[in-house]
């Protein structure tokens, strides 16, 4: 539901039915509303049945790089020699996106729930939410149903009365990007600086204090309870084209567009239509100009691509792109590309953890290129370099936060070169470039 | 090696087995290639962050970092034969020079610098970064006692703050900021002044971390570096004197695996300073109407011969712990024909100060390099009663030894008594006879540590006028008594201790090597016996 808009006829509403719904946070209220029942059933199963159920529903991670997220429980020992952890990256950071706040802020019970069922699956004790520091509402939130949840038994020693442990805690980040990066969250919540660790070894193996950890996301979690009650053939059935994109995906929908907002829809949803109709399309007298459909991080498409782009894992890999988080930024006709790439670098340059060095010294040059270039003091081997840069910068570091700086201003410049152009030939006025 | 899992990978087309769990970075070393690097350092836990050591390994989908990535059967790896590893290394050196100040000629680091190196060796000749953008500036930093911190040649491999939390065990040092304005921070209420923090001026692999001691006292490429062993304490750090002419300007840690790893500590590092100090004895010096007159050495040696012979009764030898296990046989050896004491000073000097992070690695409260060669050539630690002996001795021989403590009234009642010393304390001008001899870093020589390990030293610089090795002197003055054939060199002398010490059994210079050799514990108990 494209919250505070009514939902959509389109939409498939599954996590965002009780978005706007306020009594859906209490317990009573999420009891109601035919909450817990997952968690009862999930209880009750072999752990190793709970994962071979999400398997099949073909849930993928929906953080961003869209691993099978039964596949990636699976990679927990199976036998168990140390406690095992579970983490929950509330840490929404990226450019764009907003729709864990909002399961956050509307269905922390159903967040809780999920988390339970995972923590049952993967046999952990212990789940840590991790919530950005700025999400004070969601934080709130969070911690009166958690505390609420344990009120009333659902969490603690004897979980649900079945003489299962299962802990869980709200942890609140500091506000760096780079901590919704798995191994830098970990590193966060051991009271560590908040760098990525080098891989293997993996978290599965060595996570969150040395033990075994899995870390999901929000929606991948939230997404949990609802394919035990209704069965995995059913959220395989939330498909519109590739079978190996599953159920439903929250995007939020941020930009030039006359109703932004979390829109929730089948795997496979045409882009076109979510931005045109759902989102109610672009201002009076404006068009399409480009959508950078993943958060900030990824390829942006340009109106062509966009709106023939199908919305799952497959079909943006196959526009050139990927599916991200879903923080879909949809540009108009007015939107000025170079200065829009200067400020999504900006970003990354200011979160760049510092340890690798293409990152850490990679980031801050492109800025400072790119508002060379808005300054109206750029050459034209400043856009080859800036591309140079860029691929020195991919797949070189230890996370893809350097990538992720030169994914959308690569993309700009083959998209839109002439913009580019315009400022270095004079031809556009140049502008002050420190925002 | 033979019963651990070899695996065996190829180089840059060079085959190598190494053990399971190398890395790529330590393998390639094995094979003779020099995968270039940064954050790495065999004695640090691994970070991988300055990508710098990025290769090609065949079926990876992207480069692989060497430092981190273990080897496996059969992998094929391609450091200097891939264009793409290389083209990445050239990217990491081009990002690495935005922020670095090319001021090279002002800094110590310049001719052991390792982002000078590797530029050098394959980085582009110009870089493409607009030079109207600003460098990265921050202010000189005090961290310690000792070390200055000059962020703006900083490049961020983090030796320095690994070495201080998992080597040294005190976390005093940081990153601070994020970005490129990230710098190596320090504790607001702490110094670096860790017993061990020095090594992190030795870890930097810029001019980031500088040594106040050796502040521009020399360039890299001036300085010759000569191995030796660490005089602080009984441990035995490998060392390097780094000499300029006829002084030495520093002394850094050399690696031996078995006793220091790459680390020394700071008291270690100072040693150097008595190296060069300028009140040393440079002639022979004769006893003549209550006064010391100079002599050459022929001379020298034939007075003391006279004296000696026909001698007899006790002789007492007051060495120094800094002796050479050389000296203190030859001396042993001249005593002969007398009832032999020999006694070195062993006390407990200090504080023994670990290095938490390397087992068995502490600068030792005995503040003596060679108290346990002394004892195993038949020297007690009984020292106040060798000097009571001494005083009705028919021979005292003092090998450099301080004579704090000890009265002129002893030595004057003594018959003979021969001062072999590198300086002259008062007390020793009672001595009939005072022969100059060379320091530690004037000869060649082996000491052994605490471990039993016999280590060798070599020679860094020329000794003061006519001074000679002890082991040269004693050595002639056997043959002026006519009881040996006079040596050529340390080698013929140590060749000599080897033959009738039943420890030394069997080494020489060359099976000492420069890693030294551990004495077998049943030697002792023969010599004891």
């Amino acid at each position: 539901m494209g919250y505070p808009h009514k939902p959509h006829p389109k939409e498939t509403v599954v996590l965002s039915e009780c978005f706007g719904d306020r009594d859906a946070r209490s317990y009573d209220g999420w009891i109601e509303r035919g909450g817990y029942r997952a968690l009862e059933q999930a209880l009750g199963m072999d752990p190793q049945d709970v994962i071979t159920e999400v398997k099949e529903s073909g849930l993928r991670g929906r953080g961003g790089a869209g691993f099978p997220a039964g596949v990636k429980w699976g990679f927990m020992p199976k036998k168990k020699s140390k406690p095992h952890y579970l983490c929950c990256n509330a840490d929404e950071s990226e450019p764009g996106t907003f729709k864990d706040r909002e399961i956050m802020r509307w269905t922390p019970h159903g967040l809780i729930e999920g988390c339970a069922i995972t923590a049952h699956a993967i046999q952990a004790e212990i789940t840590y939410i991790y919530i950005r520091g700025e999400f004070t509402e969601p934080i709130t939130i969070m911690q009166q149903a958690l505390d609420e949840a344990y009120e009333r038994g659902v969490l603690g020693a004897d979980a649900m009365g079945t003489g299962r442990q299962i802990d869980m805690y709200v942890h609140r980040g500091a506000g760096a990007y780079i901590c919704g990066e798995e191994t830098a969250l970990m590193n966060s919540i051991e009271g560590k600086r908040g760098n990525p660790r080098i891989r293997p070894p993996f978290p599965a193996a060595v996570g969150v204090f040395g033990m075994p950890t899995t870390i999901n996301n929000v929606e991948t979690l939230a997404s949990v309870p609802h394919i035990l009650t209704r069965g995995a053939q059913w959220y395989k059935s939330l498909c519109r084209s590739n079978p190996k994109s599953t159920g439903t995906k929250l995007f939020s929908v941020c930009g030039h567009v006359t109703k932004p907002g979390n829109y929730e829809v089948e795997m496979g949803f045409p882009m076109g239509e979510l931005i045109h109709e759902l989102a109610g399309g672009m201002r009076p007298g404006r068009t399409l100009k480009a959508v950078i459909p993943g958060g900030s991080s990824v390829p942006l498409l340009d109106r062509e691509e966009s709106e023939t782009c199908v919305l799952d894992y497959e079909g943006c890999v196959e526009a050139g792109t990927m599916l991200g988080s879903g923080g879909m930024i949809v540009f108009d006709d007015s939107a000025d590309m170079v200065y829009q790439m200067m400020r999504i670098a900006r970003f990354y340059a200011h979160e760049s953890c510092a340890q690798c060095t293409q990152c850490r010294e990679g980031t801050a040059w492109t800025v400072r290129i790119l508002q060379k270039i808005l300054r109206g003091e750029g050459a034209m081997t400043d856009l080859d370099l800036l591309l140079d840069v860029g691929e020195q910068m991919t797949g070189k570091t230890i996370c893809v936060l350097s990538d992720s700086c030169a994914a959308p201003v690569g993309s700009a410049i083959k998209k839109f070169r002439g913009e580019f152009e315009a400022y270095i030939t004079g031809a556009r006025q140049a502008v002050a470039a420190l925002v | 090696m033979a019963d651990q899992d070899l695996v065996t990978v190829t180089i840059d087309g060079i085959g190598v087995s190494v053990p399971k769990g190398t890395s790529l970075l330590e393998a390639a070393k094995q094979a003779g290639v020099l995968i270039p690097h940064y954050c790495y350092h065999p004695g640090l836990p691994v970070a991988g962050v300055c990508r710098m050591c990025l290769v090609e390994v065949e079926g990876a989908p992207k480069l692989q970092i060497g430092c981190a990535t273990p080897v496996a059967e059969g992998q094929v790896v391609r450091v200097n034969r891939s264009p793409e590893a290389q083209r990445a290394r050239q990217g990491v050196l081009e990002f690495l020079l935005i922020n670095h100040p090319l001021d090279c000629p002002i800094c110590d680091q310049a001719g052991e610098c390792e982002l000078q190196n590797y530029v050098f060796q394959e980085g582009q000749a110009r870089t493409r970064y607009t030079p109207t953008f600003a460098k990265r500036f921050n202010p000189v930093e005090d961290f310690g006692p000792d070390i200055l911190y000059v962020p703006n040649r900083c490049i961020l491999c983090t030796r320095c703050v690994r070495f201080m939390d998992h080597v040294a065990g005190e976390e005093v040092l940081n990153v601070s900021e994020r970005g490129d304005r990230a710098f190596i921070g320090i504790h607001p209420d702490r110094e670096l002044d860790h017993t061990w923090s020095g090594n992190v001026v030795d870890l930097c692999p810029v001019g980031s971390l500088l040594s106040k001691d050796f502040l521009h006292k020399a360039r890299a490429w001036e300085l010759d570096k000569t191995p030796s062993i660490c005089t602080g304490c009984s441990q035995g750090c490998n060392v390097n004197l780094d000499g300029r002419g006829h002084t030495v300007v520093r002394v850094r840690p050399r690696p031996n695996v078995e006793v220091n790893r790459y680390f020394m500590c700071d008291l270690g590092r100072l040693t150097y300073r008595s190296m060069n100090r300028g009140d040393r004895i440079e002639a022979p010096l004769i006893a003549k109407g209550g006064q010391l007159h100079a002599v050459d050495w022929d001379h020298a040696l034939a007075r003391a011969a006279d004296a000696m012979r026909g001698a007899s009764g006790r002789a007492v030898v007051l060495a120094s712990p800094s002796s050479s296990n050389e000296a203190l046989y030859l001396a042993k050896r001249l005593c002969e024909p007398f009832d032999f004491t020999g006694a070195v000073r062993a006390e407990q000097a200090g504080e023994e100060a670990p290095l938490p992070g390397v087992a068995n690695l502490a600068l030792r409260g005995e503040r003596a390099p060679n108290v346990t060669g002394a004892t195993i050539l038949g020297y007690t630690d009984r020292f106040d009663a060798a000097v009571e002996a001494a005083a009705g001795a028919a021979l005292v021989l003092i090998l450099d030894e301080s004579l704090e403590g000890v009265s002129g009234d002893t030595l004057a009642k003594a018959g003979t008594v021969v001062y072999l010393g590198t300086a002259l304390p008062e007390v020793a001008r009672a001595a009939g006879l005072v022969l100059p001899v060379t320091d530690v870093a004037e000869e060649d020589g082996t000491f052994v540590n605490r471990d039993r390990r016999a280590q060798r030293y070599a020679q860094a610089k020329p000794g003061p006028g006519m001074a000679r090795p002890a082991w040269w002197v004693l050595g002639e003055l056997l043959v002026e008594l006519g009881r040996g054939e006079p040596f050529s060199s340390a080698t013929e002398a140590f060749a000599e201790l080897a033959e009738h010490e039943s420890a030394f059994h069997g080494l020489s210079y060359a099976r000492l090597g420069w890693g030294g050799v551990v004495l077998e514990e049943r030697a002792q108990a023969e010599v004891t016996a």
